[in-house]
């Protein structure tokens, strides 16, 4: 396994998920299409996090590694900066993770709004707004 | 000795006289509307006893008065001023104006009487007696070009005084525009003069100053300095502009067209604008800048030439016409042109004396064919005859005016015309000899329609005036047969004095001859002490005397054979010079060659409809294309704007892939 697979596959659970949300005028499938593009973006943070990691490390990790416990041991700025340094990929992805859960509750409140006004969850219908 | 004062007073005077009448007694007192013509009498006749005033003062300081000019604009280093030129020759013309003026209006109380717009006649006479004095008196070309205008403006205003008149609209149309295009001549002269203005300030003159463009033109050592003169091209473009204006103003050819016509107006205005005052402005332009004239042999022989083929070209048509005032028009056409052939001869004083003298028997012929009209109800010289026993008073006025005009001695136009021919004589050299046979032949046909004109009107039995023309649009007074009331004839006395006397103020006789009351040459050194001109007063050529006289003489007679004494017929002689006769009756298809051909062919259907091809189908389609394609585009646009987040989402997407295409394939 290696990045280029990792990618790829992100690019397709991305790229389905687009389609979707653009193609389809059920709101509901709409936001399900939503989620898999937020997956595919996870998919692509934790593939990064996971392959690209700074040259010092890439180059000797177990002397990283050494040298990162000793640092946390002694309670320098070096070793939280190395952490977050490595785990911003992870940390990215449970936000978006968080965000999606909020924003699947508010959508869906969304929706239901606007069935009741409207009684339809048909995007194209949803156009209030234009000009 | 006058002050500067009353020397504005001249000018402003019947300017107040148009304000009171316009914007107090037209609109508010219109009921009292004989006072506008009282007003205007006031003050031109307080305009005229200043005018005396001024007179007697440059008499007595034997030259200009000098008056400080009044700054009014500054354009950079150029001063534009006001003020007044107090001349010899400028207090010449105010006399003239002034008098003339004052015999004019009284004359309109009888001639205007009932005119639905009697207020705003005598509102637009005072403004053109008051725009002629600013004319008179402007020391500044810039001033002088705006009376100029001023005047132009009251010609077209009492040319169309009657406007509800076509022909009377159209001539005085027609007065402005031909008169205009003069007058672009003469703004392009002060331009040039403008674009010349560092030959001046350089010498710390004033380009527009009309004194130091004389002083420049003049060149020399003047009062112990030594001016640069212009170069002579500048002076002869500057001259000839100039009198482009002149030539437009005093109807001279090939601007003459509008002269005639403008007989539309009423006859008290002609005889005012259209003969004594106004038509002399480009005389008294010319004779303005006579040294800038002077200073270039082409700039002279130019107005000689044109002035000395005006006076026989118009002459010949005032021969054939049978409307009386159209033959009057065409005699002053005549006359004005011998004024600038005299100017263009260098006989500065005569051109100046046979305007004074001028002025005075033309107005008395012009009211003595109101007169005439007001008795038989027409202009057209066929339906009148046999006034004579009608109207005593008017006919031996008109006899008087007449006789003058043709130069018989010892009235008013013989002494002006003979310097005029002396004058002419002695330039010599081609341009002499030419202009003195044209003044010649002129001087016989003269006399030759002025007589035919008082037979005609006067003598024979009355044929009928309008009542017998049928459907003429002449006013509709109807025929009445007697003399007009003595507010016109009083009047036409007096303007009789001086069309009898004034030609004795030149008195070229020996004090030896002594007619005892003017002394020697008496106008001429009046005006030789114009700054810058040096006058050669002649003694009397009894040669010349004797043949200008026979030579007018001869004239009268054969009026007297073909139209009193009936010895030889008009017809046949019409018949027998059938194409000469026919082409000056059609005024040599000038009017045609303007109106059809230059106005209607050259300008309508070629430059104009050609311009408006190009605004239709260019000018037009660029706009429309302009305005179809925001149109086009915007619908195009619009669509984009449906409202739909999925629309736009597909949009944002595909240009971001093709952001990303575009930027990986550029790297």
């Amino acid at each position: 396994m290696n990045l280029e697979n990792f990618l790829i596959f992100s690019g397709i659970i991305f790229s389905i998920g687009l389609y979707g949300a653009l193609s389809k005028k059920n709101v509901i499938t709409v936001l399900m299409s939503i989620e898999l593009m937020f997956n595919g973006v996870n998919i692509a943070l934790i593939a990064f996090s996971r392959y690209v990691v700074p040259q010092r490390i890439a180059a000797d990790p177990v002397a990283a590694e050494a040298e990162v416990a000793r640092a946390l041991a002694e309670g320098t700025a070096l070793g939280e900066t190395v952490l977050s340094t490595l785990l911003t990929g992870q940390v990215f992805a449970i936000f978006i993770i968080t965000i999606a859960a909020a924003e699947v509750a508010l959508g869906l409140g969304i929706v239901i709004a606007m069935y009741r006004n409207r009684e339809t969850v048909d995007v194209t219908q949803a156009n209030l707004m234009r000009g | 000795m006058i002050f500067e004062g009353a020397a504005w007073a001249i000018f402003l005077l019947p300017l107040a006289s148009f304000v009171v009448i316009s914007l107090f007694v037209r609109p508010f007192l219109n009921q009292y509307e004989k006072y506008s013509g009282y007003l205007t009498i006031l003050a031109i006749g307080a305009a005229f006893v200043l005018s005396i005033w001024a007179l007697g003062s440059v008499l007595g300081n034997e030259g200009e008065i000098g008056w400080e000019a009044h700054s009014w604009l500054a354009i950079g280093n150029l001063e534009i001023s006001l003020g007044i030129l107090m001349d010899p020759l400028t207090a010449i013309l105010l006399i003239v104006v002034t008098s003339v003026s004052l015999a004019v209006q009284v004359y309109s109380q009888g001639y205007m009487r009932g005119d639905p717009s009697y207020s705003r006649y005598f509102a637009f006479m005072s403004l053109f007696t008051a725009s002629m004095l600013g004319l008179v008196l402007a020391r500044n070309i810039v001033q002088l070009y705006a009376f100029w205008e001023l005047v132009g403006l009251s010609s077209y205003l009492l040319i169309g005084f009657w406007y509800n008149r076509p022909a009377a609209a159209a001539a005085a149309k027609k007065a402005f525009l031909v008169t205009r295009l003069g007058d672009v001549g003469f703004l392009l002269g002060i331009l040039y003069l403008f674009f010349n203005k560092e030959a001046f300030l350089s010498q710390g003159l004033n380009p527009f100053e009309i004194a130091d463009i004389n002083l420049i033109a003049h060149g020399g050592e003047v009062a112990g300095v030594q001016i640069i003169a212009l170069g002579s091209g500048v002076a002869t473009w500057v001259a000839v502009g100039i009198f482009a204006g002149a030539v437009g103003k005093s109807a001279q050819f090939p601007l003459h067209v509008w002269l005639p016509d403008a007989m539309e107006g009423p006859t008290p205005v002609s005889a005012l604008i259209h003969a004594a005052t106004m038509v002399v402005a480009g005389v008294f332009l010319v004779a303005r800048f006579f040294p800038l004239f002077e200073s270039s042999t082409t700039a002279m022989n130019i107005v000689a030439v044109i002035g000395g083929f005006t006076a026989i070209f118009a002459a010949t048509m005032g021969l054939v016409m049978n409307d009386i005032k159209r033959v009057l028009a065409y005699s002053t056409v005549s006359q004005l042109g011998y004024m600038m052939l005299a100017l263009g001869v260098g006989a500065y004083e005569a051109a100046i004396f046979h305007l004074f003298n001028h002025a005075f028997f033309k107005a008395l012929l012009f009211l003595g064919a109101g007169s005439v009209n007001h008795a038989s109800g027409t202009f057209n010289m066929q339906y009148m005859g046999g006034l004579k026993r009608y109207m005593p008073r008017t006919y031996v006025t008109f006899l008087i005016a007449a006789v003058s005009i043709s130069g018989i001695f010892p009235l008013a136009g013989f002494w002006s015309k003979d310097e005029i021919l002396v004058g002419a004589w002695n330039h010599g050299g081609t341009i002499g000899q030419l202009v003195f046979w044209m003044a010649l032949v002129a001087a016989f046909m003269t006399a030759f329609y002025i007589f035919r004109a008082l037979f005609l009107t006067f003598h024979g039995e009355f044929r009928g005036g309008v009542d017998a023309e049928n459907g003429s649009q002449s006013g509709g007074h109807g025929v009445h047969l007697a003399e007009s009331p003595w507010v016109m004839v009083a009047p036409m006395m007096v303007l009789a004095v001086p069309a009898v006397v004034s030609g004795f103020l030149a008195n070229p006789l020996n004090t030896a001859w002594g007619l005892g009351i003017v002394p020697t040459h008496w106008f001429s050194k009046l005006l030789g002490n114009v700054e810058f001109i040096s006058v050669h007063p002649e003694p009397m050529n009894l040669v010349m005397a004797f043949g200008s006289t026979v030579v007018a003489l001869a004239g009268i007679g054969l009026a007297y054979l073909m139209y009193y004494a009936h010895k030889v017929s008009p017809e046949k002689v019409a018949a027998a010079i059938r194409p000469a006769y026919n082409a000056a009756f059609c005024k040599y298809y000038f009017d045609d060659l303007y109106e059809d051909w230059i106005t209607r062919r050259g300008f309508y259907k070629g430059v104009a409809q050609s311009t408006d091809w190009v605004d239709r189908n260019i000018i037009d389609r660029i706009g429309v294309g302009i305005g179809f394609l925001g149109r086009n585009v915007g619908q195009v646009i619009g669509m984009l704007e449906n409202g739909q987040v999925q629309a736009y989402g597909a949009g944002m997407s595909i240009g971001i892939l093709v952001i990303l295409v575009v930027f990986s394939i550029w790297n």
